[in-house]
């Protein structure tokens, strides 16, 4: 296609740099700094897409972010391959660059000729809301018939089909002042902000360069010069200055509390030229210390039949393509306004050789200068007309206009030929990210918008954003917001640029008079849901009278534009046929993100190795290298076995329980939560956190400790050394250490901020390395220096410092597996290196490196209860057999008085148990269901559940711990457990199933 | 009440759509009624339309500050299920799931209620036991919940990711067929134009201020926005505000209450066919009937009022979604928004009768209480209507945690919505 359309000269593109982009397999062509909307318009290709529900054709609005319709697949990298294709990007904010594929949406076979036109034809049928009263019989069929049916149809683009092969960056920064949006206020802002050299100003625009409005103007000046040129100044005024960063191609989207402002800016998408690796985007997370909201403001469509069809634009957006683009959109142009700033778009597009007239809706009388301004520039106004309908279908071909009478009736019709329609109903100003900032919007009934009325954050609007239009206004209101946000108190100070006056003012229209039957007419208010002016009626009919509730019956204002052309008309009708102020309709919340914004962007690095990044203990290396099988436990990894060539799973953590029981085995308990607890007051904490009693704790005596949630059950346990008077290492289990740490923190904090403790995290500073086995001394012994390891000297349950290879360390003598046992606490760099010598000489004792799946098997072979998986959050101490380490004389600790519950101490309880079954080679699935009696009527009572369940070769047989209703007392009887097929018979014994041999635990 | 059906809405097509009657009236507030229903979310309108149908009492009205469906239940995933692990929570969110079923043909409104099946992710060892303890508690309680392998996780949902190289491999899923989604707001909708047809009034803009009571301390109406309303009973059903309302009362609640937060993406044509969600890595996400990839996050760690929560939960849930599911990464949030969940100590709701005599209350619902809606309101509105809790929620007493005898379904999954 070549570029009929396109103006000889003028506009703010490159012609030195022509470029391609391929349209629907079309070669479409233009020049640096165009978007794929000025390209498509140069082209004279106005129809660019098919509506959500009607599938009705759809060309470009408008020439910004606010586009509703002009919706494109993009494929951003087609050249190197697959990942870099996503859906439902607006034509006009797709910079123009080599090497785009872009394709239209949501039509079938083509976009010339598409089936799903048909629903327009059923559009009487598919009104507001028609799927609430239909589609309910037969009972079944929603969805399985008519469901899919509805998904199929709507929809818009295609989700991309594979990985998405671009990265994204993420940036936090601070600021003094971030002023968001580098039109004339912000730019005066940024300027006043940042002019003592002291504040550090950030200054965001989600377009290619900063100037805003002014972009699109060519006729208003400053100073006595074009307005372009103080833009120009302004820039390179801030570029110089150091305390000052300029971020174009970044959208604020979210304004979050205290000032925490986040952007996502668009770092390569533009670039033909992009190095492979580069960020695709970057979210910036900025917290300001003062916020100026320089965002402008929206053009608010006319309502009238048809106002959809293609070559039917916003009016600012068709002056934005004639001057910023230097593009027509037309050779015959009606601008159809209620609004004064549509005669400077009839100026500008008559100037650019376009054959246009005007239709305002405005009496003579109301207008301004703009009126003659225009008839001396030969242009035909047409006032007090409004608009019938438009003619045409893929791409407009007439307007119907009619001057209304002073008693209101429809005058007589006339058919203006045209080929391109610039609308504009007036201006809302964009107020969103004041409201997202939870800030009080205020009706202006003058401005007939809402406006920024009391703030909630350190924040202020300036400019069109607030209502301000007139540009000498303008910039006056972004200087002095500038300045107030350095908190000077001389706001009016220094001097104001001199700016010619703009054409501001217009009369709020809701819905165009006519004299069709407005219950049948399409008029369009939400282009992008399809949503007409009787569908708001309709809704507004049958009750639903909040706009909120209009909004989500007639899904107006939730399309991905969220509304920025077409909220203002909602609420505006709402009120009108309610015959109640604006504001009692009630305004709408905005909800972020302002625009849309990439999810990629959002979790930025956060994938891939990145994502919840794997914690590896200092052995995880020789593990490896051992042929460990991993299994991620919390955000740990941790061998699970140690296969042998051609041994699978079972194999393994035979041979590896075998091992321990019979020689030596050598554990990586690295992960272990490790918690010091130091101060005066720690022993008084310790007793106070946990049931159990600390305080005659001897230093260097070892204790099991068990925590209660305040509401009586169990949290966590771990075993508990006291190094010195005030000094506690306590260990928690591996998945329970943070929020260990942070109940102990909650209570200190809030409820006994009075104990002189502090609480340290030291689970990544030790490596732990278990022995545990009737060798487990031999093993150790050559390397210990400073202790005797003695049973006499350093019997089971205590805690010695001295030293293990030379290295210092804290030696625990405790056990996990009932056998005699040691953990050497060491310095996580020397983990490894303790590791391998104990490993290396242990090799003369038969060591064996065992993993988490044999050190569950060996607990549970002696009973030992494990946190989280014999307990679940309503297990008492007492469930699990364990009473005894409650204390009945201390004065309280935490779920002491829970404990006291009627429920908590009444009969018949789940109690923790042993199941055998009866056949021994039989393993039952973990979280098993138990049950007295099988052949009973569903639903079925069940008296308890499985909680671990393993083959043990120790034990010659499957073993199994329960939790069963008076379990304790049952001991003997047998119980139906469920299999996936049906169930099992299993026998309740103790929970304990191994006698261990020679020298134990606790010899 | 003007019948919805094809029909009807041939005639109006033919017509102008011109003949339809309003949905519910806007009425004055009575000087009086027999019951007052505090809060016109889904629960609050399910209690009123149950009390006029199946109780007969149709003197009711229910009192809501903003307008019906505002609250949580207008933001929330709307993931139904019914595989709870207790046999509390089964007979209760059982009970429920039997009235979605019919729901739509009940209220004579499409609720849109789509069975595409829940999908419960397992990612570690702990998931693993927790869900077939769940499967196995299911199958007792006659509740279909099925344990799938990896393979058949993404056979029953093909977006998903199954590679072992996940930072948290899929080890399996728990999957409930007849789980599934409903149009949030056509809940409340529907409700409150069923019982609107039988008389109960639907006051908005009405908010609560204060309980009246007899000299005898007995309820004896509420103190509103719009004047004093008398009541025999009242129930308040306010979520996330409970804890406000009934403090208002003179009532300490054990709830506390946290934003929530969910996002919707850009719509795209149907590429998601179940609802899956994955708890291990706080993700929950569907494709509602628009097009839009429905997700939830989980909640913010610090008790606010806010309906604003932090935007590091949703980015944390869109890594977590963006794992299991590589290819949405280019897809985008379109909007977000949080809501106001009222959580309790053991995670289950409190249905019931409160110290103050005529007084009743159903709160609790945190993170999942969309599912329950027509369970909550049928067994609420005999409560209301009989001052006993029916034997589906007699268990659900405020006075379990005076007693102990806690309900506990997040200790035993952690599971949110
Ligand atoms: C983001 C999010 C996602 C969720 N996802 C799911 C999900 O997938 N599945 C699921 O089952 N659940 C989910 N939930 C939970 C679910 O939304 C709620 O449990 C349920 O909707 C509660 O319904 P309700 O009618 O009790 O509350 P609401 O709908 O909140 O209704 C309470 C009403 O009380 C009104 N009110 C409050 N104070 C007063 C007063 N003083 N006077 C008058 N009126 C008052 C409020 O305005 C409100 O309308 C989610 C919640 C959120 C926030």
């Amino acid at each position: 296609m070549s570029q009929p359309f396109r103006l000889p000269s003028g506009g703010r593109i490159d012609r030195k740099r022509p470029l391609s982009v391929s349209f629907n397999g079309k070669r479409l062509e233009g020049f640096a700094g165009d978007t794929v909307a000025s390209m498509l318009l140069a082209s004279g290709q106005h129809l660019a897409g098919r509506s959500f529900k009607y599938h009705r054709p759809r060309g470009i609005l408008s020439h910004g972010s606010d586009e509703p319709s002009a919706l494109l697949s993009v494929d951003w990298r087609a050249d190197r391959g697959p990942g870099y294709r996503d859906p439902n990007n607006r034509a006009s904010v797709v910079e123009a660059r080599d090497s785009l594929v872009v394709k239209t949406q949501n039509h079938w076979p083509s976009l010339e000729t598409d089936i799903g036109a048909v629903n327009d034809l059923l559009s009487p049928v598919f009104v507001a809301g028609f799927y609430y009263k239909t589609f309910m019989w037969p009972r079944t069929f929603w969805d399985k018939v008519y469901e899919p049916v509805i998904r199929r149809a709507a929809g818009l683009g295609e989700a991309p089909e594979v990985k998405d092969a671009d990265r994204y960056s993420n940036r936090h920064a601070h600021c003094d002042v971030l002023v968001v949006g580098a039109g004339p206020a912000g730019l005066a802002a940024a300027l006043a902000a940042s002019a003592d050299g002291e504040k550090r100003v950030i200054l965001a625009d989600e377009g290619l360069e900063p100037g805003g409005a002014l972009l699109n103007d060519v006729t208003s000046k400053i100073d006595g010069k074009p307005a372009m040129d103080w833009v120009a100044e302004s820039v390179s005024t801030l570029d110089a200055r150091e305390n000052v960063v300029i971020l174009p191609r970044t959208t604020a989207f979210g304004y979050y509390n205290h000032n925490h402002v986040c952007m996502v800016e668009k770092v390569s998408d533009h670039r033909a030229d992009a190095p492979e690796g580069l960020a695709r985007e970057r979210l910036w997370q900025v917290r300001a210390g003062e916020v100026v909201l320089a965002t402008g403001s929206h053009e608010r469509p006319l309502v009238f039949e048809n106002n959809d069809r293609p070559g039917i634009m916003l009016a600012e957006s068709v002056r934005a393509f004639v001057n910023r683009w230097a593009v027509l959109p037309g050779n015959e142009i009606v601008v159809a306004t209620s609004s004064a700033s549509a005669y400077q778009t009839a100026l500008d597009a008559k100037n650019a050789g376009a054959r246009v007239s005007i239709v305002d809706i405005r009496l003579e009388a109301d207008c301004g200068p703009e009126l003659q301004t225009a008839k001396d520039a030969g242009i035909t106004v047409r006032s007090g007309h409004t608009v019938i309908r438009a003619l045409g279908k893929k791409r407009v071909s007439g307007l119907v206009v009619a001057p209304i009478d002073p008693d209101g009736a429809i005058g007589e019709k006339q058919t203006l030929a045209c080929d391109c329609v610039a609308m504009s109903g007036g201006w809302t100003p964009s107020v969103h990210l004041f409201s997202q900032s939870r800030g009080k919007l205020r009706f202006d009934v003058e401005l007939d918008a809402f406006v920024p009325g009391t703030s909630a954050q350190a924040e202020r609007s300036a400019g069109a954003c607030r209502g301000i239009y007139d540009l000498a206004a303008v910039i006056a209101d972004g200087l002095a917001a500038g300045r107030s946000a350095t908190g000077a108190t001389d706001t009016a100070a220094g001097s104001t640029p001199q700016a010619t006056a703009s054409f501001t003012g217009f009369q709020p229209v809701r819905v165009l008079p006519t004299d069709a039957d407005a219950s049948k007419v399409k008029a369009f208010v939400d282009f992008q849901n399809d949503v007409t002016a009787k569908d708001i009626r309709l809704a507004v009919r049958e009750g639903f009278e909040s706009i909120e509730h209009v909004k989500r019956y007639t899904t107006t204002g939730m399309a991905t534009d969220q509304g920025k052309t077409s909220n203002m008309n909602a609420l505006g009708l709402v009120a009108g046929i309610l015959d109640r102020p604006l504001p009692a309709v009630g305004t709408t919340t905005f909800r972020p993100p302002y625009t849309p914004v990439s999810f990629g962007a959002l979790i930025g690095p956060a994938r891939d190795e990145l994502f919840d990044p794997v914690r590896k203990t200092p052995i995880d290396g020789w593990a490896e290298k051992n042929g460990a099988v991993f299994e991620p436990v919390a955000l740990w990894r941790r061998a699970k076995y140690f296969p042998q060539a051609g041994e699978d799973m079972h194999g393994a953590v035979a041979r590896e329980t075998k091992a321990v029981r019979n020689a030596v085995g050598i554990f990586d308990a690295s992960t272990l939560g490790k918690i010091e607890v130091v101060g005066p007051d720690a022993a008084e904490f310790m007793n106070r956190i946990y049931t159990n009693a600390w305080l005659k704790l001897k230093v260097g005596g070892c204790r099991y400790g068990l925590m209660l949630r305040e509401d009586g059950f169990v949290y966590d346990d771990g075993v508990v050394a006291r190094l010195a008077e005030d000094r506690f290492h306590v260990t928690t289990t591996t998945g329970g250490a943070p929020r260990v740490l942070r109940h102990m923190e909650d209570y200190l904090q809030t409820e006994w901020p009075d104990l002189d403790v502090f609480l340290t995290s030291i689970t990544e500073q030790w490596a732990v390395i278990a022995l545990q086995g009737p060798k487990a001394r031999k093993v150790l012994e050559p390397f210990v220096s400073g202790i005797d390891l003695s049973e006499e000297a350093f019997p089971h349950m205590t805690v010695q410092s001295g030293f293990v290879c030379g290295v210092p360390c804290r030696l625990f003598r405790v056990s996990f597996t009932g056998e005699l046992g040691f953990e050497v606490n060491v310095p996580a760099d020397y983990g490894e290196a303790v590791w391998k010598a104990l490993y290396e000489e242990g090799g003369k004792h038969g060591i064996t490196a065992y993993g988490t799946e044999a050190m569950h098997v060996l607990r549970a072979e002696v009973g030992y209860v494990v946190v989280g998986q014999e307990t679940d959050g309503t297990v008492t101490p007492d469930d699990l057999g364990l009473s005894g380490l409650v204390s009945k004389v201390k004065a309280d600790f935490v779920g002491k008085r829970s404990l006291a519950r009627p429920d908590m101490v009444a009969e018949g309880r789940r109690q923790l148990v042993g199941l055998l079954t009866k056949n021994p080679d039989e393993v039952i699935d973990e979280g098993a269901q138990v049950v007295d009696d099988p052949h009973r009527p569903i639903p079925m009572r069940m008296i308890g559940h499985v909680t671990s369940s393993y083959a043990s070769s120790n034990c010659g047989r499957s073993i199994a711990m329960a939790l069963i209703e008076g379990g304790r007392g049952r001991i003997g009887e047998t119980v139906h457990v469920t299999t996936p097929g049906g169930f099992t018979e299993a026998v309740i014994s103790k929970a304990a199933f191994y006698e261990v041999k020679g020298e134990t635990a606790d010899a | 009440m003007r019948r919805f059906s094809l029909k009807s809405l041939l005639q109006e097509a033919s017509s102008g759509h011109q003949g339809w009657e309003r949905q519910w009236r806007a009425p004055e507030p009575k000087k009086e009624y027999d019951v007052i229903v505090v809060g016109g979310g889904g629960h609050g309108l399910a209690t009123a339309y149950y009390l006029a149908t199946v109780h007969g009492v149709t003197n009711v009205a229910v009192l809501e500050k903003g307008w019906i469906g505002g609250g949580n239940t207008g933001r929330n995933t709307t993931i139904v299920r019914s595989n709870y692990l207790f046999d509390e929570s089964a007979g209760l969110y059982e009970h429920a799931m039997k009235l979605w079923e019919g729901l739509s043909q009940e209220l004579n409104y499409n609720v849109m209620f789509s069975q595409r099946g829940v999908l419960m992710l397992a990612h570690n060892h702990h998931d693993v036991i927790s869900f077939k303890r769940h499967v196995y508690a299911n199958r007792l309680n006659g509740i279909d919940n099925e344990w799938l392998s990896p393979e058949e996780c993404k056979a029953y949902c093909p977006p998903l990711s199954i590679s072992p190289e996940l930072r948290y491999p899929v080890l399996g899923g728990a999957l409930q067929r007849r789980g599934g989604t409903a149009r949030h707001d056509a809940v409340a909708w529907g409700y409150a134009r069923g019982a609107d047809a039988r008389g109960v009034d639907i006051i908005q803009n009405c908010e609560v201020l204060g309980l009246k009571r007899h000299p005898d301390g007995s309820v004896a109406g509420v103190e509103t926005s719009r004047g004093t309303i008398g009541a025999k009973r009242v129930g308040v059903v306010a979520a996330g505000h409970t804890g406000v309302v009934m403090g208002r009362f003179g009532l300490r609640m054990p709830v506390e209450s946290v934003p929530l937060q969910a996002l919707v993406s850009e719509p795209v044509k149907p590429v998601f066919p179940c609802v899956v969600m994955s708890n291990a890595v706080h993700a929950y996400i569907s494709q509602s009937d628009k097009g839009e990839l429905v997700i939830g996050a989980g909640t913010d760690q610090y008790v606010s009022y806010s309906q604003q929560g932090g935007i590091q939960i949703i980015n944390h849930t869109l890594d977590a979604i963006c794992e299991l599911f590589p290819q949405f990464g280019r897809m985008r949030m379109l909007r977000s928004w949080g809501g106001i969940v009222d959580v309790t100590p053991d995670r289950s709701p409190i249905l019931g009768k409160t110290p103050i005599e005529g007084l009743f209350v159903n709160c609790g619902w945190g993170t999942g209480g969309f599912k329950a809606t027509p369970g909550s309101g049928h067994v609420f509105a005999h409560t209301l209507a009989t001052g006993e809790p029916h034997k589906i929620n007699a268990p659900f007493s405020l006075d379990r945690f005076r007693t102990g005898r806690l309900i506990d379904e997040a200790a035993a999954a952690a599971v949110a919505h």
